[in-house]
Parts: structure tokens; C-alpha cells; sequence
């Protein structure tokens, strides 16, 4: 139990409003640039989640580590439909969908030069595997045609329309619908027909990638076990989920960056704290001896001035998520090194984000706490008393 | 009048504080033995640097003595551990600053609540015990104002209903009048007298206004650290007839 007030710690704090404030305000900004960091992996992880089925399984070609780089072809991709385990729709076809991935410049006003998206081929199987994207706008592109549909994200960020023609392979290509891939990466994909965008990439009888669905969760693992140990096959495969997981690699180097970024600052923020909390207990000398006469022991002393430098960086914690909550739902992207395109996601301030913020915030305060605490608990009574 | 008994409530014997420092030796206190007893008030008197505040620091062992004997209340201060030292002083001692020495930022009522955080009370009855302290300096219609709120005289009261509200057996008092007017003076020794006569509490305080000494039922003298013998002053010092 505490013995020295919670009230004794608040109403110091709100006495010295500009003190409290600027400290506050110096822990916030470092939790904002955590929290900025930790929102936008949080954004990429739960869009590159979402994007991996567990029931679904992906085939690459044997070393192949992203689709772009793969090569399945027609005569595999027979011979991996004939296998047990892969689920079948209710017109009995098997879940499976052969695709091609390739790779346009997009240029916007951000980025003139351009940058690299996803264009994938593919069936109508390979669109109701994909379970969240959903048309919201225009039609589906045509077999045979150079239409292609665009994600959500492409919209946002690049500014393309309903109609528009892009230049690319051996033609142009009209955009005749929007997806929304809900929180998954087809939002910063564009979809085309397999057989259209093979052939206008001269890639006919060698693709990409095959995706399937496993019967049952089950059957996972010894699907993927049957694929890899077929040696005329030579592929790789993985559940869908594992292959996003790998490139959350991705954030890391700005993961890394923001961190150390925020490292140091916490430095800085921790000794502002430790500041604060020292020019308090030389201020309130007089104060601590008069608590010890009346009975407080050295512990209670300690405990108080750590509970109001915990609870000066709590102000600068809730304060820190404040600044960052409009970041919320903001639209990004990041170039990935697995694709060699940009994956456009969205920040994502979790609840555990806030909480990471928060928690950070008290680290910092107890760390810059500890030892005005500790020296505001050694002091003597009657040098405190007689210091003004 | 006192209603002082036989039974000392506070001996010391030879007493003793000695400050080193390298090959300096100061005595702000030396040799002093007295004994007080249950009931009585007692001035010491002394100009400044004589140990008058330093006998009664070793008193609420707010201090430890380099020498001597102390013996408050039965315990032996100086075989007592600082957390037992912190919890006995709550118990038993009510300390009186000259600067008053309330929290600023705590209301009067909280002020005279704090010392009783530390005993097992619930919340209602902390407050009812503060409440009643503070009606009897005179304060009831001030609870919820800060110290900045009130003036000299009425922090000293609010302090006063503090160092009483734990029901101690002693109240200390350094210097109580030093910072106030003659009035708020007149009003704090007029409590202290009440405190001594109507709730036959001990009362021991320091002060070197000869007005405020004359209110104790005893007086005792100090001069360069020692405790002068029973009715002797210091020189050029006229006595206090009390």
C-alpha cells in the first residue's frame, strides 16, 4: 500500500504545469516515433496476415523465393491437380489456380520515375481463392482481352481510374474494374487474365506460381510434403501464410531505424525526466524531511517520487499515442525485397500498439526515476529541513 | 498550571552530539542530562547555536546522539532501527515546525489526515479524527483551503492540529512562535497551554521569546551546548519567572 497520497504526486505535477508539460511533451514525441514505427510494421504484418490463408498452399519453382522469380509450368501444374488432398469446388473442379507474376511501373506524382507493382494473371479459380477481394467498382476483365482490374490502394496512392489505359508488354491494357482486397496485398496488385498476360509476356508455358487448397487444415502438411518429395515436380511449397510472413522482412530495415531512432530519444527523454524529477526533489527538501518526521519511512519517499516520474511519463505515453492516432488507416507502402514491388498498406494503431507506447513511456520514466527517488529516500532529516 | 506526575517520560544522561570534521571538534550538545516528566511543559531557552534545537532533535530522534543516554518513553532511542525510529516517532511523538512545514499542495484537512496514513484507520475515521483536530485550533471552516490560502497563524494551527491528531504522548515544538505576530503568537501558545492542561499531554518546546517560555510550567537554560543546572541562566539573561 502506498502510504504518501496519490494526490500528494498529481497536485505536484499540476503545480508546475510547464515543467510537468515540457517533459511530457519531450516522452510523447519519442513514444510518437515508436509508436509511428511499430504502427506502420503493425499495418504491414496484419496486411501480409491477411493475405495468408492457412488452408491454402503456394508452389514455387525448387529455390524459388517469391513468385516473380518462379517458374511452374503447364505440365506440372497438370500433374499437381491430379494430386490427393487438394480441395474441390462444388462444380467438383479443384481449388487450384495457375498464375503468372510480373511486374509494371506505375508512376505517380510522388514518384515520377515510377514504381513497381504486382500484375498477376490469372482465372476466375484464382480470384475465389482469394477469398476478401471483392469488385467495388467497374466489371471483371474479359477472357482474352487486355483488361485488367486494379486494387484499392492504386487508387489512393496513383491516382488510376475506371477506364484508364495503361502502356505495358506489347499493348495498352484498360482498367476496367477496382478491387478492394480488404486488408490484404491484392489492394497494391493488378489483376489481369492468365492466358491474355502470359501470352503478351511470351511466358505461355512457363508461369509463375500455383495456389491451392488443402481439403483440411490437416492436410497442410503432408500436401506440401507430397509436392516437395515428387522429384519430376522440383518445386517448393509452402503455406500461403509462411510465404507473406517472410516478407514482413520487408519493414525491418525501417523497423530497425525507427527503433534506434526512438532508442536514442529515450535516452534524451529518460535524462529530461531524471532532470525534472531532480530539480523536484531539491525543490521539495524541506518537504521530504518533514515526511519523515511525521513517521514516513525512506521506502514510502522512494516509492512517491517513482510513482510521480511514472506517472509525469504515463501523461507523456497517452499524450505520444494521441499524436499518432491520426496516422490511423493512413495509406503507405514499402518496396519489398522478396517481390521487388511496392506493397501498399495502411497504419495500424492497435490497442497493443498503444500499449507498447505506454508501457515504453513508463520505462522511460521509472529509468529517469530511479535515481532522484533514490536520492530523495538517503536524505538525512535535518540537512532536508534546513535546505530551502 | 502543569499537572506534571512522577514518572519521567523523557532522561537523558550525559548527552551528547559532536560534529568532526578532519581535525575540528564542535559539541552542539554536551553532557546533558535532564529528566522530564509525564505532564509537564518545558521551555528551553538559550541563544542561538547553545543546542537547545539540537536536544530536541535527539529527543523526537530526528537525530542520533554521539554520546550519552537517551531514553523516551520507555524505549532506548538509540537501540532503535530507523523504520522502528520512523514508526515510533508516528505513534508517539507531534513535531511543531517554526515554518510550520505543511505539504503546499495538500488541503488543510489532507495536511492533518497524512500523519495518520500510517496507522490502520479506515479512510472515514482518518477524516473524522482530522476534522475534530482542526475544529479544536479553531479551524473547522477551513478544511479545504491550501496553506498559501491561510495566514502564518492559521498554518501554525493547522500544523498544531497535525502533531495532535495522532493522539501523541509528546508534542515537540521548535521555535513554534518565531515566525508569527503577537496575536497568532498569543493564539499558538494559548493551544499548546490547552494541549498540556486539558489533555495532559507533554509538551517540551524550544524558543528564545521570553513572552512564549513564560507560558511553560518549567524552564531550563542552555549555553555553548550545555544544559545549565536547574534554575542557573546565562549570563547577561534575565530569568523567566514561569
Amino acid at each position: 500500500m502506498l502510504a504518501i497520497p496519490l494526490s500528494y504526486n498529481l497536485r505536484n505535477l499540476t503545480a508546475r504545469k510547464t515543467t510537468t508539460a515540457m517533459t511530457a511533451l519531450g516522452i510523447a514525441l519519442t513514444v510518437a516515433v515508436l509508436l509511428s514505427v511499430s504502427a506502420l510494421v503493425q499495418g504491414l504484418r496484419t496486411s501480409l496476415a491477411a493475405s495468408g490463408n492457412p488452408l491454402q498452399v503456394l508452389v514455387l519453382r525448387k529455390g524459388g523465393t517469391a513468385e516473380l522469380n518462379s517458374v511452374i509450368t503447364r505440365t506440372a501444374f497438370q500433374d499437381i491437380l491430379a494430386r490427393p488432398r487438394i480441395a474441390h469446388d462444388e462444380e467438383g473442379q479443384p481449388m487450384a489456380s495457375l498464375e503468372v507474376v510480373t511486374v509494371i511501373v506505375l508512376e505517380s506524382k510522388e514518384n515520377p520515375s515510377g514504381i513497381n507493382i504486382n500484375l498477376r494473371g490469372l482465372t476466375p479459380m484464382g480470384f475465389r481463392l482469394r477469398d476478401e477481394v471483392k469488385l467495388t467498382a467497374g466489371r471483371m476483365f474479359r477472357p482474352g482481352h487486355r483488361e485488367i482490374v486494379a486494387g484499392r490502394s492504386l487508387v489512393n496512392r496513383y491516382g488510376v481510374y475506371l477506364g484508364q489505359k495503361l502502356r505495358f508488354g506489347r499493348g495498352e491494357w484498360e482498367i476496367t474494374g477496382i478491387m478492394d482486397g480488404g486488408r490484404t496485398s491484392a489492394n497494391s496488385e493488378v489483376f489481369a487474365d492468365l492466358n491474355q498476360l502470359a501470352a503478351d509476356q511470351n511466358r505461355s508455358t512457363a508461369l509463375s506460381s500455383v495456389l491451392l487448397r488443402a481439403t483440411s487444415l490437416a492436410e497442410v502438411q503432408p500436401l506440401i510434403n507430397d509436392l516437395e518429395t515428387d522429384r519430376r515436380l522440383n518445386v517448393d511449397a509452402m503455406t500461403e501464410a509462411a510465404y507473406y510472413a517472410q516478407q514482413t522482412s520487408s519493414a525491418m530495415p525501417i523497423q530497425a531505424l525507427g527503433t534506434f531512432v526512438a532508442l536514442i530519444m529515450s535516452i534524451g527523454s529518460s535524462f529530461a525526466a531524471m532532470n525534472t524529477m531532480y530539480a523536484a526533489v531539491a525543490r521539495r527538501s524541506s518537504e521530504i524531511g518533514t515526511l519523515r518526521v511525521l513517521g514516513f519511512s525512506r521506502r514510502s519517499i522512494l516509492l512517491a517520487f517513482l510513482l510521480e516520474s511514472a506517472l509525469l511519463s504515463l501523461i507523456g505515453g497517452v499524450l505520444g499515442c494521441l499524436l499518432v492516432l491520426p496516422l490511423n488507416g493512413l495509406e503507405t507502402g514499402v518496396g519489398s525485397f522478396v517481390t521487388f514491388s511496392e506493397l501498399t498498406f495502411s497504419f495500424h494503431i492497435t490497442p497493443q500498439v498503444m500499449i507498447t507506447g505506454v508501457v515504453f513511456a513508463l520505462i522511460m520514466g521509472v529509468l529517469g526515476g530511479i535515481l532522484p527517488a533514490a536520492s530523495a529516500a538517503r536524505k538525512q532529516i535535518l540537512p532536508a529541513l534546513k535546505s530551502v | 498550571m502543569s499537572s506534571a506526575t512522577q514518572q519521567p517520560v523523557i532522561t537523558t544522561r550525559e548527552l551528547t552530539k559532536e560534529y568532526r570534521r578532519q581535525e575540528y571538534h564542535v559539541y552542539a550538545l554536551r553532557d546533558a542530562s535532564i529528566e522530564i516528566h509525564q505532564g509537564e511543559f518545558v521551555a528551553l531557552m538559550g541563544p542561538s547555536g547553545s543546542g537547545k534545537s539540537t536536544l530536541l532533535h535527539l529527543i523526537a530522534a530526528m537525530d542520533r546522539p554521539t554520546g550519552g543516554e537517551i531514553i523516551v518513553l520507555g524505549h532506548d532511542l538509540r537501540s532503535l532501527s530507523e523504520s522502528e525510529v520512523a514508526r515510533w516517532r508516528n505513534a508517539h511523538i507531534g513535531f511543531i515546525f517554526q515554518s510550520f512545514n505543511l505539504i503546499p499542495v495538500l488541503t488543510a484537512l489532507e495536511n492533518v489526515e497524512l500523519p495518520l496514513k500510517l496507522t490502520r484507520l479506515s479512510r472515514r475515521e482518518r477524516l473524522d479524527h482530522a476534522r475534530r483536530a482542526l475544529e479544536l485550533v479553531g479551524l473547522g471552516d477551513r478544511l479545504s483551503h491550501t496553506p498559501r490560502q491561510m495566514s502564518g497563524g492559521q498554518e501554525q494551527r493547522v500544523a498544531i492540529a497535525r502533531a495532535l491528531v495522532t493522539d501523541p504522548d509528546l508534542i515537540l515544538a521548535d521555535e513554534p512562535t518565531g515566525n508569527l505576530d503577537a496575536n497568532s503568537a498569543k493564539d499558538v501558545l494559548h493551544l499548546l497551554t490547552r494541549l498540556n492542561q486539558e489533555f495532559g499531554k507533554t509538551v517540551v518546546m524550544v524558543t528564545h521569546d521570553p513572552h512564549a517560555a513564560r507560558t511553560a510550567g518549567h524552564v531550563r537554560y542552555l549555553e555553548k551546548g550545555r544544559l545549565l543546572p536547574n534554575g542557573e541562566v546565562p549570563e547577561d539573561w534575565a530569568p523567566i519567572h514561569a
